[in-house]
């Protein structure tokens, strides 16, 4: 079986989450196992204080991938950007 | 149809006319402008700061206008969203809808905004007059006007 390649993915930040990471953006490779958007939350929350605070409510922050709207369990696979953001404001 | 996400305020009339002009295929146009209130439950308000995805922001705007069209006789559409400082009485949102009758622009402007208040990347930020402030909660009421036209939708 061949090996799969990591994939590597911006992350990008909005409103209150980029506040507690206290950046907008950044670059990760996705580690083995982490497969969909609520993999990727589970993982995040290990990644230090930052993330656990940002994350800490994983109910109440929302996702978009490649800049479209998904739920918890949509797949990472083939994904440049992911980004997470409360819900919208707007209007 | 058009949609424009800027820092800049715009002009109703101005907006209307430009959309509008030589055409008379249009019996009816509805608009909706949303503006900066001067207080939250009460409390006053010093400035508002709307934050945005841009990229995402223009294209969840535009399938939301794409929807519309696709629902209602639409003849000419336009979504303006504000981001950046804004101040009480400030707009903040501008809704055009043109159509030959009046029922579809009446629903189709209603449908752009419930769409657009849960759908479209803005976040908003308050400044109350004490200093204090943050972040502004989604509201329960706005998922249920949404959930309103999913049912519709046979």
């Amino acid at each position: 079986m061949p090996e799969t390649p990591s994939q590597s993915v911006q992350l990008r930040y909005f409103a209150w989450v980029r506040e507690k990471m206290g950046r907008a953006e950044e670059t990760v490779t996705l580690p083995d196992g982490v497969a969909t958007v609520s993999e990727l939350v589970g993982w995040l929350r290990t990644q230090g204080p930052e993330y656990e605070a940002a994350f800490a409510r994983p109910e109440v922050v929302r996702a978009a991938i490649d800049q479209t709207h998904v739920k918890p369990t949509a797949p990472l696979a083939g994904a440049r950007e992911i980004a997470f953001f409360p819900p919208v404001t707007g209007g | 149809m058009a949609v424009r996400v800027q820092l800049e305020d715009f002009d109703l009339g101005r907006e209307v006319a430009a959309l509008t002009a030589g055409r008379h295929d249009i019996g009816a146009i509805v608009t909706f402008t949303g503006t900066v209130r001067g207080s939250d439950k009460g409390a006053p308000i010093s400035e508002m700061t709307l934050e945005h995805y841009p990229g995402m922001t223009e294209t969840e705007l535009e399938r939301i206008e794409a929807e519309a069209t696709a629902r209602w006789p639409l003849a000419a559409s336009l979504i303006i969203h504000r981001h950046g400082a804004l101040r009480p009485g400030d707009n903040i949102v501008l809704v055009v809808t043109a159509s030959p009758h009046r029922q579809a622009a009446f629903e189709a402007a209603e449908f752009l905004m419930d769409f657009l208040k849960t759908r479209a990347p803005f976040w908003k930020k308050e400044t109350r007059m004490d200093g204090s402030g943050g972040w502004v909660d989604a509201r329960e009421a706005d998922d249920a006007a949404l959930d309103r036209w999913q049912s519709a939708k046979t």
